[in-house]
């Protein structure tokens, strides 16, 4: 006995292949459509800023004329930003990791604890801005210095590095674990001989993602009161500084055309800082990736 | 044949009198028992699931002892228990004492990390670190802090070559262990669990993921590694157990069924359930 009717498989085949080809498009357009906005953006903005990109514009500080302005207090404020929130992030939020996933005992403490972290990295980072405001700015004393705003930055991409590191850590096979446990490794033996070595890919991609958000971040400086025009750079981390994000609103707040130039010749310098960052933290990730 | 058990009682109150030994009515001469790992009443739980009954076993010095029965009867369960790495199941109790050569391996002084130097363990799945053929098996002594390359590479060819895999790869020790196949991963394991020099060696379904031909060389090293370390296999598979083991341990459902000499076990049970398992009526 047939259960199967040839004739109607037959019929309906035309359609299985026809929509099979159509979503395949469609998917391809919705592609497109990123890629194109995010092409023009880069395009619109190097014809703006093409005129203003040079070595002064590099190397000089900002100031009142627009033909003299510079971007150099801004680039390295911010260089000296990351200087703070980078190791101070990923010490905390790959420990943190490290401890929910191999040393908390799984009770209804721990996941609740992973389920806030979550959370936590959808706080908006005005937020954030606010808590670094109370706790460093005032409570702390530390005024709108380095420290102060690249403490701010950390806590707030923390819960991002914590997450991602997570999962590398949980993607790490448990026969392996077990293999090094079983010979009488302790529990920070297979941690670093075993388990990091093998999560780091994973914890960096999720380094990479969280540097490039807190580098182009501005509404915590804003709030921290981060100053937009400075005429030195910080001498240590309790100075006060620029910041690329911070010069590049307060040019687009400006009235006259030629600041939105300067604006769009710091977009691109901030993309490419960004890009380098990104490439080193790619080459390192490459250098560890091992495959199971 | 007398039970083992019994056996090893007998030499208990006799301590290691050989003489005495050999007297208890033996057809043949045999070589002492001595008994390195011994379970008293040991009950172990999942959660509320009584997963282990009242295990009373004793395992002997350079002799292979084979755990067999079916799905589920608790004998991975068993031989974990034996480097408390079934302790890495959160919500797992247990009750009554494991004795490595008369010592509670569950008080308090005496570490895991100690018990597991001197209980290593091959797994199921092979599971080779994603590190150098070498790096692999210098891992364990590593761990324990030897640094000295010189004795490093004494250790490393050492354990190759016991584990009968040093003339496949001594050309590439440096090569990624994932590289190789399944049956020389596993050797490499074996190497690995033999280099930090255990004294007892668990081996969970060693072969169950391994081709006849691979299967065959474990089985055949496991027979050469008694010689120097006493081998406790779980195995699902019976002409395995009657091939290499000197004891066989039945367990069903929770408990041990029937322990005895496997040609006893094998040719002449005397329980029904192992009579029904080993001849292939059930499991």
């Amino acid at each position: 006995m047939q259960l199967i009717d040839k004739n109607l498989i037959a019929k309906k085949r035309n359609g299985r292949l026809m929509t099979n080809k159509i979503l395949k498009w469609l998917f391809f357009l919705c592609t497109l459509v990123g890629l194109a906005v995010l092409i023009s953006l880069i395009v619109d903005t190097l014809i703006d800023a093409v005129g203003y990109l040079d070595l002064h514009f590099l190397t000089s500080m900002g100031s009142s004329r627009i033909e003299e302005a510079g971007f150099y207090g801004a680039i390295i404020g911010s260089l000296w930003l990351m200087l703070v929130t980078v190791p101070v992030a990923i010490f905390l939020s790959v420990a943190t990791a490290l401890y929910l996933e191999e040393y908390a005992p799984e009770n209804r403490v721990t996941e609740f604890i992973k389920i806030n972290i979550s959370n936590l990295a959808g706080v908006p980072s005005v937020v954030f801005g606010l808590l670094g405001l109370a706790i460093f700015v005032r409570a702390m004393a530390m005024g709108n210095s380095v420290l102060a705003a690249g403490l701010t930055l950390a806590l707030m991409i923390l819960p991002v590095i914590v997450v991602s590191s997570q999962e590398a850590i949980r993607s790490v096979p448990s026969t392996v674990r077990e293999a090094s446990i079983g010979m009488g490794a302790t529990k920070w033996q297979t941690v670093s001989r075993i388990i990091l070595p093998a999560a780091i890919p994973g914890i960096i991609t999720g380094i990479i993602l969280a540097i490039s958000r807190a580098i182009g971040e501005t509404a915590p400086l804003v709030v921290i009161g981060v100053p937009t025009t400075l005429l030195v750079t910080p001498n240590g981390f309790l100075d006060s500084f620029q910041a690329m994000p911070m010069q590049i609103y307060s040019w687009v707040k400006m009235p006259q055309e030629e600041y939105q130039y300067l604006a769009a010749a710091g977009i691109i310098v901030l993309l490419v800082i960004l890009l380098l960052m990104n490439s080193a933290a790619i080459f390192i990730r490459n250098k560890f990736s091992t495959r199971y | 044949m007398a039970n083992i058990k019994e056996r090893n009682e007998i030499k208990k109150t006799v301590d290691t009198a050989t003489l005495e030994d050999k007297t208890q009515g033996e057809t043949k001469p045999e070589i002492i028992r001595e008994p390195i790992f011994k379970t008293n009443n040991f009950n172990l739980w999942y959660g509320d699931n009584h997963a282990l009954q009242d295990i009373n076993l004793t395992f002997n010095k350079n002799e292979i002892s084979a755990i067999i029965g079916p799905s589920g009867c608790g004998k991975s369960t068993f031989v974990k228990s034996l480097n408390r790495m079934v302790e890495l199941v959160p919500i797992v109790r247990t009750e009554g004492e494991i004795l490595y050569r008369d010592q509670d391996i569950f008080e308090r002084k005496f570490t895991v990390e100690e018990l597991r130097t001197k209980v290593g363990m091959v797994f199921q799945k092979p599971n080779p670190f994603p590190k150098s053929i070498y790096d692999n098996v210098a891992y364990g002594p590593r761990v324990h802090g030897i640094r000295k390359k010189q004795i490093l590479d004494e250790i490393v060819e050492k354990s190759l070559r016991d584990a009968a895999i040093w003339d496949e790869v001594k050309d590439r020790l440096n090569e990624n262990a994932i590289g190789l196949s399944g049956g020389q991963q596993q050797r490499i394991c074996i190497a690995r669990a033999l280099a930090t020099e255990p004294d007892v060696i668990l081996m969970d379904e060693p072969t169950s993921a391994l081709d006849p031909i691979s299967t065959t060389k474990v089985e055949d090293l496991m027979q050469e590694l008694k010689k120097n370390y006493s081998i406790v296999v779980v195995t699902h598979n019976m002409q395995q157990a009657a091939r290499v083991s000197d004891t066989t341990a039945f367990f069903y459902q929770g408990y041990v069924v029937e322990h005895d000499d496997t040609k006893v076990i094998f040719e002449n049970p005397r329980d029904q359930r192992t009579e029904d398992y080993v001849s292939g009526r059930f499991g």
